[in-house]
């Protein structure tokens, strides 16, 4: 395989690892306002993800960097191109994270009031918008043969677009009510089970137009059609999210979870096996669309960055299991006695 | 306005606002990483309640610093979108090793850190301290290392319509990097020891905490003293690397006109950029800029006058940061000079201890004017010699940064006002009381 293959792959491969962890904790904030019902568990769904967000979100910054680093043309075409709503999503995870800092540091209703609307807010909006630009990418974007977008923000609300964002904030959804599910215990415990039973089947729903409407929408499915193969990728990811399902009903909540993540993992690699070789393709016309071989660094850069990446990448994920595992147990109320409590 | 004008503002605001909490991280992740070590070493619990007490304002610093520090990475594709396509090969890698080598590092092990209280042993909890403040270090000097390309790039070829990387170590081991390096987190120390200080000597005119606030000035007292010292030192050759370097950026900090050997330093000059010369010069010191640039009085230093006009940097903005910054880089000196004088007697020397308190707001305009010298003193380059800031912005459409600038300001502000007040909330409050 060639180098810009295999970057190709673990560009995706960055971004799904990102959808996953971050995922649970957008969900988590999300769903605040519905299963937060008391400051108690409020502060309880605060803390399920309050050890974790933080090295969740670096999956996010390496992303970028790594675009940065081996597509610089894709990086910086997609981030001016979509301008806007990149904006809206730094935006919101600076208030989500300020959010999780704050919010316990002052003993006043109102202050608390305002840092549980942040943190709404801040998950809220980039579960949506993550959905509605990958979305668009799949549709391909109306870019120049200069690299200049011909749109804006709202050009990318079109319905494709917002049914990725509605696909992809149900996952998130899913995946956080599931978390909560497997991180607390009583009431707020089976209310968040019970979200994920009601959410599921809308989400099967959403996902089976999807997959129906990116034949319409998208050109994602030749790469499927010339290599038949591939199709078990769009099987395993379908599986998971049946398996979500079955997990939930024999009440396996962790089982569960790591199904929801395969799934939000399947759903990643999904849209991008079938742009492959294409980044950020045009709609206005194919010659003017970005490949992982027309954006690439140079080759040095390439090997240099693989190299490393083959080094750090276990060895985070390592470390990261590690910390996962330090705090894999429950949060209940007493925890919330501490004092580093959020 | 113009893309080029609302993008150079929101990189600086962005930049600016970012950097008033990267330094504290900094010096006061070393800090609190001493005193949990002392604690963890010697179990004597007043280590204990500074670890707890430095480490809140430490946390609550921190957030602010990460979640606006994404903000700087991803304007690069947003507003400098040309940048990033043109030196993206290399400048790309430096951020993306960052972000692999050491940030995942810090965040992750902050969570750690935050909640590993029982979890954890004793000591290693403080080496996870340790292991963040080496953490945040080091994604200091590849951030630098990126800057300092900019600054003076090497190991690059200009191929295929673009700088390509040709070798990688003259890159990571860029000289210049390596003395921005020293000097950043030198004055990150500077910083952190002043704030230490500082609130330490507002608990101690009111004589609350004595022992507990003694121990932390001490502590940081040491530190302020030594950095601020090695900071004139690094910070001169620091400056003649630059007048090999960037030599209309040195000009421009000594508002220097005319090609001159013997060229002097003014103890007071004031540059008049309309007609190329100062409005008024006094105490000249004759050879003084000769001598401080390449270490010889004869040594003829460029004048602004010989560069093209459309290759200057703004004078004022960079002779008046740089000027300011030295003035403040030798009065830390002189008050961390007289503490560790009295560093025994801080109780009797209520004057010292105010004006240690009112002086926690000089090292951070000391750093912002430091990265105003580097980068307005860069202009109208971003990466010198090579590439002009107006060719490396967006092709995107001015009322979209305009509305991101706008947002900007507006969020940044009120997230400046709540961090703020919770510094100042928290630092009053002060420690924990002793269990009776």
């Amino acid at each position: 395989m060639d180098l810009q293959t295999i970057w190709f792959f673990l560009w995706v491969l960055l971004w799904a690892v990102y959808f996953v962890t971050d995922g649970f904790d957008l969900g988590v904030g999300s769903l605040l306002p519905i299963l937060g019902k008391n400051n108690d568990e409020k502060r309880i769904m605060y803390n399920t993800i309050g050890p974790l967000w933080d090295g969740n979100e670096v999956w996010l910054i390496t992303a970028g960097g790594v675009t940065f680093a081996a597509f610089p043309r894709v990086y910086a075409i997609m981030f001016s191109s979509l301008y806007s709503a990149l904006m809206l999503i730094l935006f919101a995870l600076i208030l989500r994270g300020v959010s999780l800092e704050f919010r316990g540091k002052v003993d006043d209703p109102r202050w608390r009031k305002v840092w549980d609307t942040c943190m709404f807010v801040g998950s809220l909006v980039p579960a949506i918008l993550f959905g509605v630009a990958f979305a668009n990418i799949f549709q391909g974007i109306p870019i120049d043969g200069g690299g200049v977008y011909h749109g804006t923000l709202f050009t990318l609300l079109n319905p494709y677009g917002l049914l990725g964002g509605v696909l992809f904030l149900l996952l998130f959804l899913v995946h956080g009510s599931l978390w909560l599910a497997v991180k607390s215990e009583g009431n707020l415990h089976d209310r968040s089970a019970d979200m994920a039973n009601k959410l599921w089947p809308v989400l099967l729903v959403v996902a089976v137009i999807f997959l129906v409407a990116s034949a319409f929408a998208t050109s994602i499915y030749d790469n499927y059609l010339a290599h038949p193969v591939l199709f078990i990728f769009i099987l395993i990811t379908v599986l998971a999210l049946l398996g979500i399902k079955i997990f939930l009903a024999k009440r396996s909540y962790w089982k569960a979870w790591f199904s929801s993540a395969l799934t939000i993992f399947g759903a990643t690699f999904y849209g991008f096996i079938g742009l492959f070789p294409n980044m950020f393709p045009s709609s206005i016309n194919p010659d003017f669309s970005l490949t992982a071989f027309n954006s690439s660094s140079s080759p040095l850069t390439l090997k240099i960055m693989l190299v490393l990446a083959l080094i750090c990448v276990p060895i985070v994920l390592a470390y990261q299991f590690w910390a996962y595992n330090l705090f894999k147990g429950k949060v209940t109320k007493d925890d919330l006695a501490y004092e580093e409590a959020y | 306005m113009d893309v080029l004008m609302l993008s150079r503002l929101q990189f600086a605001a962005a930049t600016f606002f970012h950097f008033l909490f990267v330094p504290l991280t900094l010096g006061l992740s070393v800090m609190v990483a001493i005193m949990e070590t002392r604690y963890a070493r010697s179990g004597d619990e007043i280590y204990l309640k500074m670890t707890k007490f430095w480490g809140k304002l430490f946390l609550i610093n921190f957030a602010i610093g990460v979640v606006t520090g994404i903000t700087l990475e991803f304007q690069f594709g947003t507003n400098w979108s040309r940048y990033a396509e043109f030196m993206g090969d290399i400048f790309g890698s430096l951020l993306a090793i960052e972000a692999l080598g050491f940030f995942f590092l810090e965040s992750i092990l902050l969570g750690v850190w935050i909640f590993g209280w029982r979890k954890i042993s004793k000591k290693a909890h403080a080496t996870v301290m340790w292991l963040i403040a080496f953490a945040s270090t080091g994604s200091a000097v590849w951030i630098l290392t990126a800057n300092a390309w900019m600054q003076h790039p090497v190991g690059y070829v200009i191929r295929n319509g673009r700088a390509e990387l040709e070798n990688f170590a003259a890159v990571a081991l860029n000289p210049f990097g390596i003395l921005m390096f020293f000097h950043m987190v030198s004055a990150a120390y500077i910083l952190s020891a002043f704030f230490v200080m500082g609130i330490s000597a507002y608990h101690l005119l009111k004589k609350q905490h004595v022992e507990f606030f003694t121990k932390s000035f001490r502590i940081a007292l040491v530190f302020g003293l030594i950095f601020s010292f090695f900071e004139i030192f690094e910070g001169h050759l620091h400056g003649s690397d630059l007048a090999e370097k960037q030599p209309a950026k040195l000009a421009a900090m000594d508002s220097h006109w005319e090609t001159s050997k013997n060229a002097p330093v003014y103890l007071f000059s004031f540059p008049d950029e309309a007609n190329e010369r100062n409005y008024i010069e006094i105490g000249p010191m004759p050879g003084m800029l000769s001598l401080l640039a390449f270490h010889s009085t004869d040594a003829e230093v460029k004048g602004l006058k010989d560069f093209p006009p459309d290759e200057r940097p703004p004078v004022l903005i960079t002779f008046a940061s740089f000027k300011i910054m030295v003035g403040l880089g030798f009065y830390f000196a002189l008050v961390t000079s007289i503490g560790w004088l009295r560093r025994n007697r801080l109780m009797e020397s209520p004057w010292y201890l105010k004006l240690m308190l009112y002086s926690i707001p000089l090292p951070y305009i000391a750093i912002l004017l430091g990265w105003t010298v580097a980068e307005v003193g860069r202009q109208p380059w971003i990466v010198y010699g090579v590439m002009k800031t107006a060719d490396a912005v967006s092709r995107i459409a001015a009322s979209q940064v305009a509305i991101s600038l706008a947002a900007f300001i507006l969020v940044y502000g009120l997230l400046g006002a709540a961090a703020f007040y919770l510094i100042i909330k928290t630092a009053r409050k002060g420690p924990e009381p002793e269990a009776a």
